[in-house]
């Protein structure tokens, strides 16, 4: 007989999408239970979703198919927990909002707004000691961007986690 | 708070001269909305919140009757050993704050033994909740990862509905523990009677029916295998499938092990019946399992208690897996054929599919495994009393028929070793949760669902004294629970690990008690207490004979150990099966 083992590990991003009812203390029960079966979450992001009375949830979490598995079932078990959808093996677009504060001072203030360009990001606030750049990318590429800010000197980072949906049938890959 | 010194005669007796006038209250509602659910008995303490519907209550007596026990706890064990006794949801009420939270451990019991229970809870005023008021805990928060549902009521009108799908939640599906939060100020509101509410849950519909190409693939396993055993759990007792195990047995000639809460769903004087099943299972049923090619797990979770060991538990085996939880495929162990849906539906639809077959030398080489039970007979030349002798001579007394609930250690898993169990829910412990002071509750609350049947509660020494205030309770309601303790001045099985495991240091475990014959006394109870071998038959006897509750207390042997034994950590194929001490 083969074990089956929660332990972390298992390193491949998943994506679940999971509509709920949109009642106080959804959020709580989504992340008690998460919490308590040692799910492995990466971020976790509600929102409203298409249907009136519902929101969307949108759970990125490390794990095997079969701890994804685990997660799935485990939340269905919860009633507000209308529908969950695995996109992990799915063709998907992924997107997450990052506000970045960089400290900025006349002579960076050039190079900043060049690499947040280069980045498709732009300029939110403009102050004397610094800028707030709003970058909307995969999780990767807002990565990349703080990367490239870091020598300038971050004061302050908001970032989303990411939303996804999957493609368009016969969509564009 | 001079106000409070009114005199309450007065009141009493003006609200006893004009019920009618009374206004209808969310208390009122929330009585109505139980006796619709089929309520009979309240077990339950009140409380500030709770004043108010603890004011309409007596109103409802004696359809609904309210059991005052002694502690909250207890009160939800009881509620626990009345659902497992009789199938139906049991109730359990408390004030809000500690009253509440007293609960907590009778919840996760109940979730984790797939009971159905539901918990109301009074709850400080709306207007004072989040302000940190006396007696106000977020008891919501705090049960949210032990409950299958929970539920706040703030509008009154909401109550008939909540309590509906309060039910409904409990009951169906995989059964579990509801819990119902009740501002004080939904109980004071005002509010008209409702006639009913019909329950609509989109969010919740448990799957029944099992996918009948699965039902077919495991008929096809079956046919094949040579050496098939079906694991025979809980589920199978819940939906109340034991006719259909026995078809399935039968028709199959299929060997049947059982969980902890498996035993009696197939009597155990059933041919195809082999017994107990894990860590204290028996030698002969553990060494099935090892050796079996095909595993037909039905209505169980594969609790590591029962695997042992769970990459080397049943390791030659292709494993059919049937459940009503859809979380609980694959969870532990990778299955090959899963089959989600109630016991009852799917294995009736099992038995028209599988092939008759005969299996006889399977079976009888797992028998030829198998060691002869105790038998009941004591003799003064026996240094002490053995308890798994006692709990055989409990069962022929009471010839199968008895429901026996237990606390948590040694007592425990001889009474599922040696216990003989003939039907279903003939056997209420605590399994998953390992609650010690469960036996005695369970024992009151088994009783008042089952008023006809002979209920021993078999506890330990160190089990009872958590829970022997509720001897109050007993004998105040007259309960006839008969308590068996087995007394070894010990916290018998964490002494057995110490002795075991950690090199005999017995830190903490020898553990003083009161003389429970005058324990009993003091509570107005008969106490009787068999001290050698030669008196154990007498007492039970007597116990037997006397109507009412009783007390029955055995000094067992002080060092007696529960074999066989798997290690923690090591496989059911590496069995302690004797002392190591009398082997040498």
């Amino acid at each position: 007989m083969t074990a089956v083992t929660n332990a972390p590990g298992g390193t491949s991003e998943r994506t679940l999408s999971v509509l709920v009812d949109d009642q106080p203390g959804v959020l709580n029960r989504v992340s008690s239970l998460l919490r308590r079966r040692r799910f492995n979450v990466d971020s976790l992001n509600v929102g409203a979703s298409e249907q009136p009375g519902m929101s969307r949830m949108t759970i990125a979490l490390r794990g095997d198919p079969a701890e994804t598995e685990q997660a799935v079932k485990q939340l269905y078990k919860l009633l507000e927990v209308r529908k969950v959808v695995d996109l992990s093996n799915e063709r998907l677009i992924s997107r997450e909002l990052a506000l970045i504060k960089v400290s900025a001072t006349d002579e960076t203030r050039a190079q900043i707004r060049e690499i947040a360009e280069l980045f498709n990001a732009r300029i939110a606030d403009v102050a004397p000691r610094s800028l707030v750049v709003e970058a909307v990318g995969s999780v990767a590429r807002v990565d990349s961007l703080l990367d490239m800010l870091r020598p300038y000197g971050i004061k302050e980072i908001a970032r989303t986690g990411r939303v996804a949906v999957a493609r368009g049938v016969g969509g564009e890959g | 708070m001079s106000s409070a010194t009114i005199a309450p005669a007065a009141s009493v007796a003006a609200a006893t001269e004009t019920p009618a006038k009374r206004p209808y209250l969310g208390a009122h509602a929330l009585c109505d909305a139980l006796i619709r659910e089929g309520v009979d008995v309240i077990f339950g303490y009140p409380g500030g919140a709770v004043i108010p519907l603890y004011d309409v209550l007596p109103s409802y007596e004696p359809q609904l009757r309210h059991i005052l026990v002694r502690h909250e706890q207890w009160a939800g064990h009881a509620a626990e050993g009345y659902a497992r006794a009789t199938g139906k949801v049991g109730v359990c009420l408390a004030t809000s704050g500690p009253g509440a939270t007293n609960f907590v451990t009778a919840i996760a019991d109940a979730m984790l033994d797939s009971t159905p229970l539901v918990a109301i809870t009074g709850q400080v005023g709306l207007p004072m909740i989040g302000k940190d008021a006396f007696q106000e805990v977020d008891i919501i928060g705090v049960t949210l990862p032990i409950t299958k549902h929970s539920f706040q009521i703030e509008r009154v009108e909401d109550v008939p509905r909540v309590v509906a799908e309060a039910f409904h939640l409990a009951r169906s599906g995989r059964p579990g523990p509801v819990l119902i939060d009740l501002p004080k100020t939904t109980i004071i509101a005002p509010t008209t009677p409702s006639k009913g509410h019909t329950v609509e849950m989109p969010g919740y519909r448990p799957t029944m029916n099992g996918n009948g190409g699965q039902i077919k693939a495991a008929a096809k396993l079956i046919a094949r295998a040579q050496k098939p055993v079906v694991m025979a759990g809980h589920g199978i007792s819940i939906s109340g499938a034991g006719a259909e195990l026995r078809a399935l047995a039968e028709k199959a000639d299929l060997p049947v092990a059982f969980t902890l809460h498996g035993l009696g769903t197939l009597p155990d004087s059933h041919p195809n019946a082999i017994g107990f099943m894990g860590m204290h299972g028996h030698a002969h049923v553990n060494r099935a399992i090892d050796e079996c090619d095909l595993l037909i797990t039905v209505g169980a979770r594969f609790d590591d208690r029962a695997t042992g060991r769970v990459d080397m538990f049943a390791p030659n085996a292709t494993v059919i897996h049937i459940d009503i939880d859809p979380a609980e495929i694959g969870k532990n162990i990778r299955v090959d054929v899963p089959v989600v849906g109630d016991a009852k539906r799917v294995l009736a639809r099992l038995v028209e599919e599988v092939k008759p077959a005969d299996r006889a030398e399977w079976r009888g080489r797992i028998e030829s495994w198998r060691i002869a039970p105790p038998t009941p007979n004591f003799s003064a030349d026996e240094p002490g009393i053995s308890p798994f002798k006692v709990i055989a001579a409990l069962r022929a007394a009471t010839s199968g028929e008895a429901i026996f609930t237990s606390d948590v250690g040694q007592h425990q898993m001889w009474a599922a070793q040696w216990g003989s169990y003939e039907a279903p829910n003939r056997w209420i412990s605590s399994g998953g949760a390992g609650t010690m002071g469960f036996g005695l509750p369970a024992a009151m609350g088994a009783q008042v669902g089952c008023p006809d049947t002979e209920v021993w509660a078999i506890c330990g020494d160190g089990g009872v004294q958590m829970s022997s205030a509720e001897l109050s309770t007993i004998a105040t309601e007259r309960i006839p629970v008969k308590l068996a303790i087995f007394n070894n001045g010990f916290l018998g099985m964490v002494r057995q690990w110490q002795q075991l495991f950690h090199g005999g240091n017995y830190a903490h475990t020898p553990i003083g008690a009161p003389d429970f014959v005058k324990l009993a006394d003091a509570y107005g109870i008969p106490g009787l207490r068999a001290e050698r071998p030669e008196e154990v038959w007498a007492v039970i006897n007597q116990a037997r004979a006397i109507d009412g509750p009783v007390v029955v207390e055995f000094r067992i042997n002080p060092e007696e150990n529960v074999y066989p034994m798997v290690a923690p950590g090591a496989a059911n194929s590496q069995m302690i099966e004797a002392d190591p001490a009398a082997a040498e």
